[in-house]
């Protein structure tokens, strides 16, 4: 059994760089909308990538520190206390 | 096979137009499971993370993921409330992406799985938990300049860093890895939404339980 066989793009057809700029300013659109907001029907490719790189690093610290604050919680909190029965009425 | 018999009569089914309509949906989410495989169906799933009703799936999905944590052992650490989040997060995604697959995949690679069984696993989430609509495509109002050719360098090296940040993108082609950034962005940020709400509930209410 060969292991090397990887799923190279020479059998789909070629990627068009309008394709790329598509994707690119639909990506753009997703970006936060105070950046969005000053010339934002004109980007730069480089620019969108970047802030995209940006962005999710961002989104990964603010998960981290909420899910550090959440066990924070959740340790404080008794397993049979008032609270937890009425978080889970609440779902 | 139905969907003909349904063209070929369409004045005998008058009475029967419910079934009809069932019959039709049922074609059409059975189409719609076939083109998985294909790459529309990340046409408007970013724009789904937005609505209340995700988020909410979401909110109860992380609580009892939570709460399973949390009897495991005395407090919970960070990191296992961050993968438990994450991890519910890829399910709400319902397997239409590959990072949510990714994610979920990822836990049983640490368990002497060879790279085969994670491909028949993967495409097994994606035939078990498929299940969706699809809508017309919104057009995109943003011009980008400045993207001379799509293989110069810097702009690669921007999409590899991007890969790197997007689970289960590493070796994916570069039309593939935008896709699935617009669609783990959203994600993300629901994530942080409903997290944040969470955590503000449970301080407020452990605040008012203090004395």
């Amino acid at each position: 059994m060969s292991g090397r066989r990887s799923r190279q793009s020479s059998n789909t057809p070629r990627i068009t760089d309008d394709q790329i700029i598509d994707l690119v300013s639909k990506l753009h659109q997703f970006l936060p909308e105070i950046r969005n907001t000053r010339r934002s029907n004109k980007a730069s490719a480089n620019k969108v990538l970047q802030e995209t790189c940006n962005y999710i690093r961002n989104l990964h610290k603010e998960v981290d520190d909420l899910s550090e604050r959440l066990s924070q919680l959740l340790s404080s909190i008794d397993a049979d206390s008032p609270e937890a029965a009425i978080i889970r009425s609440l779902i | 096979m139905s969907s003909s018999l349904l063209s070929a009569n369409p004045a005998v089914n008058s009475g029967r137009s419910s079934t009809r309509r069932r019959n039709k949906k049922k074609i059409q989410s059975r189409a719609i499971a076939e083109n998985l495989s294909s790459n529309d169906q990340l046409q408007n799933s970013p724009i789904e993370w937005k609505s209340d009703a995700q988020q909410q799936i979401y909110s109860s999905k992380l609580l009892q993921a939570l709460r399973q944590v949390q009897n495991g052992d005395g407090s919970p650490a960070p990191k296992r409330v961050h993968e438990a989040a994450d991890r519910a997060l890829a399910t709400t995604a319902k397997g239409r992406t590959r990072w949510s697959r990714a994610i979920l995949t990822n836990r049983l690679k640490l368990k002497f799985m060879k790279k085969n069984n994670i491909v028949k696993r993967q495409r097994k989430l994606i035939t078990a938990i498929s299940a969706g609509n699809t809508r017309s495509q919104r057009k995109s109002k943003v011009r980008i300049l400045r993207l001379k050719s799509k293989s110069l360098p810097a702009f690669q090296r921007k999409v590899r860093v991007l890969s790197r940040l997007v689970p289960g993108c590493r070796k994916q082609s570069m039309p593939v890895v935008l896709e699935e950034a617009t669609d783990y962005i959203a994600a993300l940020e629901m994530q942080v939404r409903a997290m944040s709400a969470l955590a503000e509930l449970l301080s407020v209410s452990g605040a008012s339980s203090s004395h």
